[in-house]
């Protein structure tokens, strides 16, 4: 069971405080856009062995969504941020090359 | 035959006997005994029946990893089966029986299976019983689940009596074992401050220590344990919890401890077991190491042991394994057993040492003391049947093919070697490392089980770590936590000679040896059986192990797993640690269910919701159904009245005159801010923004799918607030979903969402008389037709009650719903019930609700839609806004799939005889699809007898139903027997509207 720690309250609570809502940073297409882009968007998600963005929801907390960058192997938590990016800070990410040399990046 | 000496046993308090029987016979143990030692003190041999070939079991071992004496313990409600008789204290008045054997344990026709034994061998199930395949489901399968499983299962009648709780808890350190290096650690992580918990499976302390080393350098041992227990149960920072297991490394430093607080007082006012939830900075796994037994022939048969159960046996308890004891070893440790039964009188036949020589300072003092040694033998195999008589000797280092020697005896303790217990280090992905030097798999200190910060979480210490030598465990587990004890270094004159891996006696064994050299004695594993499968080309220890069932019997192979896998290694001709394990997997030893559950049984299973409204409908004679978290009404039957003609009168009584209902699970969600109705027009298929303050519209949501997920009224209360409803149920759902959005796609919206739900709540007053009924009570709302009319709402008093008034409707009558602050609710309910008696006022229940909206054709969420079903399939495609660029749902509604006219569409269902047609029953098609199933054409979604049609009603999904008006179709009923049913409009009740707008 997981430890994570809410970067909205600043709790670290047990997994089940919390409700798991998959892959982090979609970009959602709507109408309008094509049949690929919308298939990506809707069903196509990573399942990387390493490290991995997810979004949580503090459900019995502070209510507040956020993502937690996280290794899929080992379970490390490298860093939870608020939801409201469109792409990983770059102080997470250059946290996780610290931890991962070997990581390809977030793309 | 073995028997309790007449004095010593550490553990046994001889001034209080215990009265207790074993398949009815009487017993007398001590305070103190296990239920194995008492059974061993009168000579109890013979303890339960293997698995597959029903052979005699006696007792191996004395504690966790103990793989026969399994026992059915208890009666009537509290009867348990395959309780381990090891690590069961004896109480007054416990009661026994063996296992796995019909009709006596002395004898035992199963063992008919052992004659043909040459043929059950590893894999027989899967070679004997796929053919011919019409006979697995009749003839094998029927007669392998007859004899599968050990015990019988406790009286599917009685009910558990006992209590079971959870407790969570924190701690800097947890550590697993209260023996030399548990305690040492325990004692350096308390005194530098930390919180500390230390957790022992067993009811007393100590492990190993006391037994194996009494003198540990000038001190003795039991000084040693009282002074460091009452120093660490003085310390406040420190819990010390005995007969507490930890079964479990989880994730980030969780770990489960099972807590037997009152296996050994039945009916004490106590809870039986307790389930610690732990996390823990820091997770000490000194859980000890356990002795390997060795492979020679009848190693099975009861009288052989390990032989350091034999020393446990008699310093803890005083009993003796026999009068006349063999030991078979393999390593220096075995001769502290045959040392210490010498010194307590029991007769030494023999130590048979497998090694070429013996000269490590324990087998010369075991020489001393006159002992015979034997080098370089081995036993051929062992004679006895329900218990041993005898054994055979020959060279180790030959085929077996001479007999040196037969010796006499009642006992045979064997030793190869020990395995250090890794499972709390590999839970959670800790790595192992072959060590040569002791042939075991010991923890990897590089590759600990991490935690969330990326550090390792558990150590290893002690003998767990594979560090045997008690002042070396001691150094290494005070050294962990800062403190240096100022011992004298370990004397290597004094260390153990090496052992020498002994994996098979005598080393070149033939086939008629080997296949009665036992692995797994519990699941009758032997030595040919894993060799078997290695030739049939198992290579894979996990397959192995699933093919020969070897160490997946209850006790999960704790004494078998490493001599199996060196044979598997052997047999595929690669060194051990390239085989590898099989996967750890908690709990370490089985823990009850009933701890898992906790408290969570009976009414506190799920906490109950409850409307405002549920104590009177309660003592009103409500009949149940759960929905949701809540139970709501189902019908309110009279005295003498069924369900069924409750539901009738309900309905006819709203049709006819006034009917009151409960719809306080209503969803109520708060849409607020100066981007509200941008949002409301992202939610909803619907234009909302458009929407007038104080007028209402009915509303869908969709997933991104497209979808229908939801559907509800919406009130526009002001320019920038909504009051959104949902199903009962879905609130919680939406208001998740809208956060969602706000939260993680449009969160520079300026608009929030509140879930109003417990606030109000909900009554609606349905009827030809319901506005009748209102006006009679003190109001300020004018609720004529035209000043609120149809899909409006008004705010003011009713009874000198606060309420919202809305013009609605989900039954086809003239309805206002009555939304109230939850605790005015009964008040204005007794109100309705007092001035609605004039008009014979009844409420109605949720199965009344279904039949008045399905006369109307009113869909629901759940019975129309399933997941799969648009907006469209149910016809509402009035309800999708084309003026919309964007909503939730528009990109997938516009895929091929969803504009097809080939979807299956919401019709409306009438039984050409006037039946109710089943719940959910298939049209049928002639034709079957790619797997073979029968074409389809439709489904029932909901169906009801319609008291005001007086006929059976029925909506479905029909492939372009409405295309098929008036067509007659024919669905299975439960019996397979077809009912036809017309296609017609599901609008079966006032087509026009007209009794809703009155």
């Amino acid at each position: 069971m997981l430890l994570l720690s809410c970067p909205c309250c600043g709790v670290s609570a047990e997994e089940t405080e919390f409700v798991n809502g998959g892959e982090a940073h979609l970009k959602r297409f709507g109408p309008g856009s094509d049949d690929a882009d919308y298939e990506s968007y809707m069903f196509n998600r990573k399942n990387p062995m390493g490290v991995h963005f997810e979004r949580w929801r503090h459900v019995h907390g502070c209510g507040k969504w956020f993502i937690a960058a996280r290794c899929t192997v080992t379970l490390e938590v490298f860093a939870t941020y608020p939801a409201q990016t469109t792409e990983p800070p770059a102080e997470v990410v250059a946290r996780i090359k610290a931890r991962r040399p070997d990581w390809e990046g977030y793309k | 035959m073995s028997h309790r000496l007449p004095d010593g046993g550490r553990l046994i308090d001889r001034s209080r006997p215990l009265e207790f029987t074993f398949n009815g016979k009487r017993f007398q143990g001590f305070a103190g005994d296990t239920l194995a030692a008492a059974l061993l003190a009168g000579d109890q041999m013979l303890v339960g029946r293997s698995f597959k070939y029903h052979r005699p079991r006696g007792i191996v071992a004395s504690g966790a990893e103990e793989p026969n004496a399994l026992v059915g313990l208890g009666e009537g409600a509290r009867f348990e089966p395959n309780q381990r008789a090891t690590t069961t204290e004896l109480f007054a008045g416990l009661k026994a029986i063996s296992q796995n054997h019909w009709p006596s344990l002395e004898f035992d026709i199963g063992a008919v299976n052992s004659w043909f034994a040459r043929f059950l061998t590893a894999g027989f199930y899967y070679k004997m019983f796929i053919h011919p395949r019409a006979f697995w489901k009749h003839v094998y399968e029927p007669i392998i689940r007859r004899s599968a499983g050990l015990g019988r299962a406790p009286d599917p009648e009685t009910r558990d009596p006992d209590r079971y709780e959870q407790i969570h808890a924190f701690c800097d350190v947890l550590v697993a074992g209260g023996g030399l290096a548990g305690l040492t650690a325990a004692l350096g992580a308390a005194r530098q401050g930390k919180r500390v918990i230390v957790m022992e499976q067993q009811p007393h302390f100590g492990g190993r220590v006391v037994v194996d080393t009494p003198d540990m350098g000038g001190t003795r041992a039991e000084d040693w344990l009282d002074q460091t227990l009452d120093t660490l149960r003085g310390m406040e920072n420190v819990t010390v919890l005995p007969r507490t297991m930890v079964a479990g490394v989880h994730d980030h430093g969780y770990a489960l401890g099972y807590q037997r607080i009152a296996d050994h007082e039945p009916g004490a006012d106590k809870p039986r077991h307790r389930l610690w939830r732990v996390r823990a900075g820091l997770i000490v796994n000194a859980t000890g190491a356990i002795e390997r037994p060795l492979s020679f022939a009848g190693n099975d048969i009861p009288g052989v042991m390990l032989a350091s159960a034999m020393r446990d046996y008699l310093v803890n308890w005083a009993v003796a394994p026999g009068k006349r004891v063999v030991i078979v070893t393999n390593n220096d440790d075995a001769y502290r057993s045959a040392i210490r039964l010498h010194e307590a009188g029991v007769t030494i036949a023999a130590v048979i040492d497998a090694r070429p020589e013996a000269r490590g300072p324990l087998p010369e003092r075991a020489r001393a003391l006159g002992l015979r040694i034997l080098e370089g033998m081995a036993v051929h195999h062992v004679t006895g049947h329900k218990r041993v008589t005898g054994v055979a000797l020959c060279r180790q280092d030959g085929d077996g093919g001479a007999v040196s020697e037969s010796l006499h005896c009642d006992a045979v303790g064997m030793s190869g070697g020990w395995s250090p217990v890794v499972h709390l280090w590999s839970h959670c992905g800790g790595k192992l490392i072959w060590d040569e030097a002791g042939a075991f798999f010991r923890p990897d200190p590089a590759r600990p089980p991490l935690g969330h910060d990326g550090q390792g979480f558990v150590q290893a210490l002690g003998s767990a770590n594979g560090v045997m030598d008690a002042a070396a465990v001691r150094d290494e587990a005070a050294a962990a936590f800062g403190s240096e004890h100022a011992h004298p270094a370990t004397d290597p004159t004094k260390a153990d000679a090496p052992m020498a891996p002994v994996w098979m006696m005598p080393a070149r064994a033939p086939f008629g040896l080997r296949m009665k050299m036992w692995l797994d004695p519990q699941n009758d594993v032997k030595v040919s059986d894993v060799q078997l499968a290695a030739r049939e080309g198992y290579e894979s220890v996990e397959h192995t192990k699933r093919y020969t069932t070897l160490g997946m019997a209850t006790d999960q192979g704790k004494i078998s797993n490493i001599n199996g896998l060196a044979i598997l290694a052997d047999a595929l001709g690669r060194p051990i640690p390239q085989v590898g394990t099989t996967t750890f997997r908690p709990p370490y030893t089985p823990i009850s269910m009933a701890a898992i559950g906790g408290e969570a049984r009976g009414p506190l299973f799920q906490p109950l919701r409850r409307t405002p409204l549920h104590d009177w409908h309660e003592a009103n004679g409500a009949s149940w159904e759960p929905v949701g978290p809540w139970r709501r009404p189902y019908c309110y039957p009279r005295s003498g009245e069924s369900r069924h003609d409750a539901v009738m009168r309900e309905v006819r009584q709203a049709r006819e005159s006034l009917g009151l209902l409960d719809a306080s699970t209503l969803g109520k969600i708060l849409v607020s801010g100066p981007d509200a109705a941008r949002l409301m027009d992202m939610l909803y298929t619907n234009m909302m923004s458009s929407l007038k303050v104080g007028k209402c519209r009915y509303g869908l949501m969709c997933n991104e799918n497209g979808f229908l997920m939801d559907d509800g009224v919406v009130a526009r209360l002001s320019e920038d607030t909504f009051l959104c409803h949902t199903t009962s149920g879905g609130a919680d759902r939406i208001h998740a979903w809208m956060e969602d959005w706000l939260q993680c796609e449009w969160w520079n919206w300026q608009v929030h969402v509140i879930n109003l739900t417990e606030q109000f709540g909900q009554i609606a007053v349905v009827g030809p008389n319901a506005r009748k009924v209102l006006e009679t009570l003190d109001t300020d709302i004018d609720l004529g037709r035209d000043a609120l009319p149809f899909m409006e709402w008004r705010d003011g008093h009713l009874g000198g009650i606060s309420v919202r008034v809305f013009r609605i409707s989900f039954s086809g009558e003239l309805s206002f719903e009555l939304a109230v602050p939850a605790g005015q609710t009964r008040a204005l309910w007794d109100k309705l019930l007092d001035a609605g008696a004039a008009f014979g006022v009844m409420p109605y229940g949720t199965e009344a609700l279904h039949i008045l909206r399905a006369e109307k054709g009113f869909i629901m969420i759940g019975d129309e839609t399933d997941g799969t079903v648009i907006p469209q399939d149910l016809g509402l495609n009035w309800a999708i806004s084309k003026k919309k660029a964007d909503f939730l749902g528009k990109r997938g509604m516009e895929r091929p799939a969803m504009t097809s006219p080939d979807r299956w569409k919401l019709v409306g269902l009438e039984t050409l005889d006037g039946s109710v047609l089943p719940d959910g029953a298939l049209a049928p098609l002639e034709g079957e699809n790619a797997n073979g199933q029968r074409l389809t054409q439709g489904r029932v979604t909901s169906t009801y007898y319609s008291p005001t049609l007086q006929q059976g009603i029925a909506m479905a999904l029909v492939h372009r139903g409405p295309d098929r008006m008036g067509e007659v179709i024919a669905f299975l009923g439960e019996d397979g027997k077809p009912i036809e049913a017309r296609i017609c409009d599901p609008v079966f009740y006032d087509k026009a509207g007209e009794k809703q707008n009155v």
